[in-house]
């Protein structure tokens, strides 16, 4: 057993964090959060160059031939500073789906693309019942001339606002088991019949509306094959489930860091309130939910990164860290006061993303029920 | 033992509701403004509600009718409340404040002319206060506050600042913590001020909070001049009366009611999704959660209820208003926690976000409910309290 | 990262699964009545004490009593991540594992013991010939260990001791006390203490027991009535006491049974699905497997804790902050299994042991009796809240 990260790992992350530190103040975090963009084309181009959005793809592909360990470990620092933008969307999300599901040619071109910074993807996905089943997915794509028309509202598309091409599920045949009957479609986010509306949210992450009204896209676009798209989505979301949960844990270590520096410099009844019990024991409670969500994340990740099964152990990193990033953010709060409560502050930005983190892909009652089924109850 | 309502009491219940039901103005349910949510509009009909609430005796219906108010009784006064809260009616939390905590203070220490005039103006709507009493460095330890206000001639001179002095750029009156001598232990210098906003010196500076709206703001006291009569109660002396001065708050005895509504609207969302067809209507896990939460609420009503039941029999509660406080910051949380789970994705939607379901409620309550266990008193200090009053255990050196 | 077993790791975990089956009778684990985290059904205590003992000889034989010794003192010189495995496996199966003697005295004694003191002792220990009870707590001095009154007063070549212990866990069963007394009454209190080993049989002692919520003779007041010890018996440097003992806190990390854990976790879901409810199983319920899940969940970040804590360890890490975090979510999960093991099994949950309708022998019914001891045994979860605000994150004491 190896809990510890490998020197190049530690390097990326010391890297990361410092890069970050310099170039994603909170101030731009604030900033980017209020735009209706939600990302800075200039650090975008400075991460393009450090090579963090072609990390987890082979180098052939213009990738920087990475593990998707060494991805979760740059997730979790850039969770830790907050990085908004749509990396998650275009790397993990729609990168990934391509990497699984694409020709030879586009891979070749899409993620080289990626790498470069020059592409943003979205994966168009959940609809209105917000749910991430195969039963759920009501969008059609119906093959006319040639062509498939797609028509349906996709809701909750993350940074759909910005993306270049969205990766559009879709139901291509009508069967009772619904998961053989979807495709995934690569479809010009410009492409006439598509609306896409920003939606207002809790964490300000850029989630949208998308509605296709008869929106024409050639069969060559078609993703990993036809009616084979959800086997596709299903390996993806393991994978995006693991990534959010290294996010949370970078963002829960930095309240939980923040909190702490807090403690031991605010004074109040002469001493500084660190010294009470009644916070030291909120910081020990932070502790081991921090610790606890990294050793379950990571141990997630590993099995994923090495291609072993890792069902139960996705399910079980993100029914904990959601919960337990929730209630580290909300310690932090009470230990903060009215300060924390404010817009200036940076607490907000993660207690935010904690309620987001925790819904994304399913939350604990979900991944529960993944959990009791593979004990095989 | 006897948990039911008078038929007396239950025909006022049915005109509170009735009048309120004629009074509100529908815009306001429009806006929907929720804790820290003011704008200058829902400020304006907050304000002209208080007014007619005043007029008819019920902004302040514990205060002797020839202060404006109605000799109204505990438990007509709970009726009230929860009526209130429950239709969310603007109230306001600073009116609230300016009448319990403020109001109750001057009654009991102001002079006959002090009360004539600020007990008056706030029962009738016209006037309200905003609250000097948090400094950057004085939060949970209130008794180290810095501000001065030392004596010269016939006036009092301030300096100094305070923060977190929710809607100060609204209010008419600040309801000022000074020092009066430094020179003393920190609980015996200290002195109650009603300060006019309008005068010179005084500078509000907004904070913007957590919901993106301007609610706090810090006050700037640079040789304000007050006349002597600013001063409430004997000088020094003004800690001892904070302390006495907290009485049967409205808004912590509605705030069952208040958690009613919101419950109450989440079990129609579900049930309304049952009757769609979605499967989150028949969800046992979320029928379970939700059944939680009304059995949480069941207990603060009842913690509330008590409050209202000892004023009635003349008995004054302590550590029962820091044990409903601390419950009921806590049942909100909870709840705020559940509505978020229950709506998933459509509860992090914001208000006027497309697609948004109950008016962003759940993710606006996400956000506010943390300065309830925050503000007025944390909920460790509110533990502390059940601890050291309420159980007699010491207090820690 | 890695999170397999190294192949020699699989190899001994297999071994140590085959030693048990061979060597504990074939009943035990459904006859313990042992709770994972909590400290008053430990099986020595009880009627399986003989076979107990027997296991625990032929654990000496085979080096494991004392897996991660130095060799030259009777230990197998193996690495903390094989310490970790046996210990999961020997709460796994319900097994009698290492006590005081094993756990704590000795590596007290290697580290801080001279050369005398490591012969006398460390044979016997490695052996499993000699049992230690832990003489720490008095009638004043619980969290506050520090202010022990217990005496020991320099006479001749001997100490003389004047005192009263309580809460000790096995001292009837035992051979030796392992004791804080205090030699320096006019120093601050921690540093007026030493650590002395005290023979059972002594004149002067007396015994009495304490009957804990379970229904067992666990606990013990033991009184100290000028009992006489000779010198050589104080380990280490005299007044040195209270820092030898902090430091054997860090010797009991990897005892935390998440083993245990899973075996009667196991034992509850195996029940569950078994059992007929509204024409089908308990486990179809919803919210039954929610709960389930939700215990699967804790218990594997309980084990993620574990062996980051032994992988620390071997690498020559420090696990300060650990060891208290592991103990903390221990405790808690000892705590939750007894109490969602009663909620899943309803009124079944509550019937005691030796009832014809009690589930698991009733188990669960003592274990939400024992589960208490965890939470204030061994350092209150206050105090290892505290101990990881101020050793872990460097928040300030507040003397309190």
């Amino acid at each position: 057993m190896d809990f510890g990260l490998s020197e190049e790992q530690e390097m990326l992350k010391t890297s990361a964090r410092d890069f970050l530190q310099k170039e994603c103040p909170k101030k731009l975090v604030k900033q980017l959060d209020e735009s209706d963009e939600g990302y800075s084309p200039e650090l975008w181009r400075k991460m393009a160059e450090l090579g963090w959005m072609g990390l987890p793809f082979p180098e052939k592909y213009g990738g920087g031939g990475g593990s998707f360990l060494d991805l979760v470990v740059l997730l979790e620092t850039m969770g830790y500073n907050i990085v908004p933008g749509p990396f998650f969307s275009t790397v993990v999300l729609g990168g990934m789906v391509i990497l699984a599901g694409g020709s030879e040619e586009q891979k070749k071109r899409l993620l080289s693309e990626v790498a470069s910074g020059k592409l943003i993807l979205g994966l168009a996905l959940t609809e209105p019942d917000a749910k991430y089943e195969a039963a759920s997915i009501k969008t059609t794509a119906a093959l006319r001339d040639g062509k498939y028309i797609i028509n349906g509202t996709k809701l909750f598309v993350l940074d759909a606002n910005v993306a270049d091409y969205l990766l559009c599920v879709a139901k291509t045949k009508s069967t009772s088991k619904p998961e053989n009957g979807l495709t995934i479609f690569l479809v010009n986010s410009k492409a006439p019949g598509i609306k896409c509306t920003l939606l207002e949210t809790l964490a300000r992450d850029k989630q949208c509306e998308v509605v296709f009204e008869n929106v024409a896209v050639p069969k060559e676009n078609i993703l990993g094959g036809l009616n084979r798209g959800w086997q596709i989505i299903q390996d993806i979301l393991q994978k995006a489930i693991v990534a959010k949960c290294a996010e949370m844990v970078g963002g829960a270590q930095a309240a939980l860091d923040m909190a702490v520096a807090y403690a031991k410099e605010r004074v109040q009844f002469n001493r500084p309130i660190g010294s009470f019990q009644a916070i030291q024991h909120y910081c020990a409670n932070m502790v081991s939910d921090v610790d606890g969500s990294r050793f379950v994340t990571y141990k997630a990740a590993w099995k994923v990164s090495e291609g072993l099964s890792a069902t139960i152990d996705v399910a079980v990193a993100k029914a904990w860290t959601g919960a337990a990033y929730s209630r580290v953010t909300l310690l932090a709060h009470q230990i903060f006061g009215a300060v924390g409560f404010t817009m200036d502050h940076d607490l907000h930005l993660y207690y935010r993303r904690a309620k987001a983190g925790e819904i994304i892909f399913g939350d604990g009652a979900f991944q529960r029920t993944i959990v009791a089924r593979e004990l095989g109850l | 033992m006897d948990f039911r309502f008078s038929e007396e009491e239950e025909v006022f219940r049915q005109e509170v509701r009735q009048w309120l039901k004629e009074v509100v103005p529908p815009r306001w349910y429009d806006i929907d403004a929720g804790l820290w949510e003011e704008t200058e509009e829902s400020w304006a009909l907050l304000r002209e509600f208080q007014r007619k609430l005043g007029q008819k005796g019920w902004l302040a219906p514990a205060y002797p009718r020839e202060y404006g108010g109605s000799d109204m009784s505990h438990v007509k006064r709970l009726i009230l409340a929860e009526e209130l809260y429950y239709h969310q009616a603007p109230v306001g939390v600073e009116m609230e404040i300016s009448i319990n905590w403020v109001g109750g203070a001057i009654s009991l220490f102001g002079t006959e002319q002090q009360k004539k005039k600020y007990l008056t103006e706030v029962a009738k709507g016209e006037s309200c206060f905003c609250l000097g009493y948090s400094e950057p460095n004085s939060g949970s330890d209130l008794a180290s506050i810095q501000t001065r206000a030392v004596e010269d001639g016939d006036s009092w001179v301030i300096n100094g600042q305070k923060i977190w002095c929710s809607y100060a750029h609204y209010a008419n009156y600040c309801w000022l913590g000074a020092r009066t001598d430094p020179n003393v232990p920190k609980h015996k210098g200290i002195s109650m001020f009603v300060i006019n906003m309008k005068i010179p010196g005084i500078t509000v500076r907004p904070l913007i909070n957590i919901l993106n709206r301007h609610s706090f703001n810090e006050v700037f006291f640079d040789d304000v001049r007050v006349p002597k009569d600013a001063l409430i109660g004997e000088k020094n002396r003004g800690w001892y009366q904070l302390a006495m001065a907290l009485d049967f708050e409205r808004s912590l005895i509605g705030t069952a009611a208040a958690n009613q509504r919101l419950i109450e609207e989440l079990i129609q969302y579900v049930k309304e999704a049952k009757n769609s067809g979605n499967s989150l209507g028949d969800d046992p896990l979320i029928k379970d959660e939700l059944a939680e939460l009304v059995v949480e609420n069941d207990v603060l009503r009842m913690m509330c209820y008590r409050i209202a039941w000892m004023y009635s029999k003349g008995l004054h509660p302590s550590y029962e208003s820091s044990m409903s406080l601390l419950f009921s910051s806590e049942l909100l949380r909870h709840t705020a926690n559940v509505g978020m789970r229950v709506l998933g994705h459509y509860g992090e939607l914001a208000q006027d976000s497309k697609d948004t379901v109950f008016k962003g409620r759940a993710m606006r309550t996400y956000l506010g409910c943390i300065s309830i266990g925050v503000g007025g008193g944390t909920n460790e200090i509110q533990r502390n309290i059940v601890a050291m009053r309420g159980l007699g255990l010491p207090r820690q050196q | 990262m890695d999170f397999h077993f190294s192949s020699q790791e699989e190899t001994f975990r297999q071994e140590v699964d085959d030693f048990i089956k061979g060597e504990l009778p074939a009943n035990w684990a459904e006859e313990s009545h042992y709770w994972p985290g909590g400290y008053g059904t430990i099986p020595d205590f009880e009627e399986l004490e003989p076979a107990a003992e027997r296991f625990r000889r032929r654990l000496a034989e085979e080096g494991w009593l004392t897996l991660s010794w130095p060799k030259e003192y009777g230990g197998a010189g193996r690495s903390n991540m094989e310490q970790a495995i046996l210990n999961e496996r020997l709460s796994y199966h319900r097994a009698p594992g290492p006590g005081v003697a094993t756990l704590i005295s000795g590596p007290t004694i290697l580290l801080f013991g001279s050369g005398e003191a490591k012969r006398e002792w460390l044979p016997r220990i490695a052996r499993g010939q000699i049992r230690f009870w832990l003489s720490y707590s008095e009638p004043n001095a619980g969290s506050d260990l520090a202010s022990i009154k217990t005496s020991a007063v320099e006479d001749g070549d001997d100490l003389v001791i004047n005192g009263q212990k309580t809460w000790s866990s096995g001292a009837h069963v035992s051979d030796y006390a392992w004791m804080l007394v205090r030699t320096d009454p006019d120093a601050p209190a921690h540093k007026g203490i030493s650590l002395v080993i005290v023979d059972n049989r002594s004149e002067g002692i007396t015994i009495r027991p304490l009957i804990n919520i379970c229904g067992f003779h666990s606990f013990n007041e033991v009184f100290f009535d000028n009992v006489r010890i000779p010198k050589k018996n104080i380990i280490g440097e005299r007044n040195r006491g209270w820092y030898y003992a902090m430091a054997a806190l860090d010797f009991e990390r990897l005892v935390v049974p998440v083993g245990g854990f899973k075996r009667t976790f196991d034992e509850l879901v195996q029940w569950a699905r078994e059992t007929k409810r509204n024409g089908g199983v308990l486990t179809d319920e919803p919210l039954i497997r929610d709960k389930l899940a939700d215990l699967a969940i804790d218990i594997d970040v309980a084990y993620m804790f574990f062996w980051q804590t032994a992988w620390m360890l071997d690498r020559g890490l420090v696990p300060n902050i650990e060891a208290s975090v592991l103990k903390l979510v221990a405790t808690q999960l000892s705590h939750k299994l007894a109490n969602t093991a009663i909620d899943v099994m309803g009124p079944y949950g509550e019937l005691e042991r030796g009832n014809k309708w009690a589930p698991l022998k009733g188990r669960i019914c003592t274990g939400y009796l024992d589960c208490i001891s965890g939470l204030v045994g061994a350092g209150t979860s206050e105090i290892q809240r505290s101990i990881i605000a101020i050793r872990g994150l460097g928040l300030p004491w507040g003397g309190n």
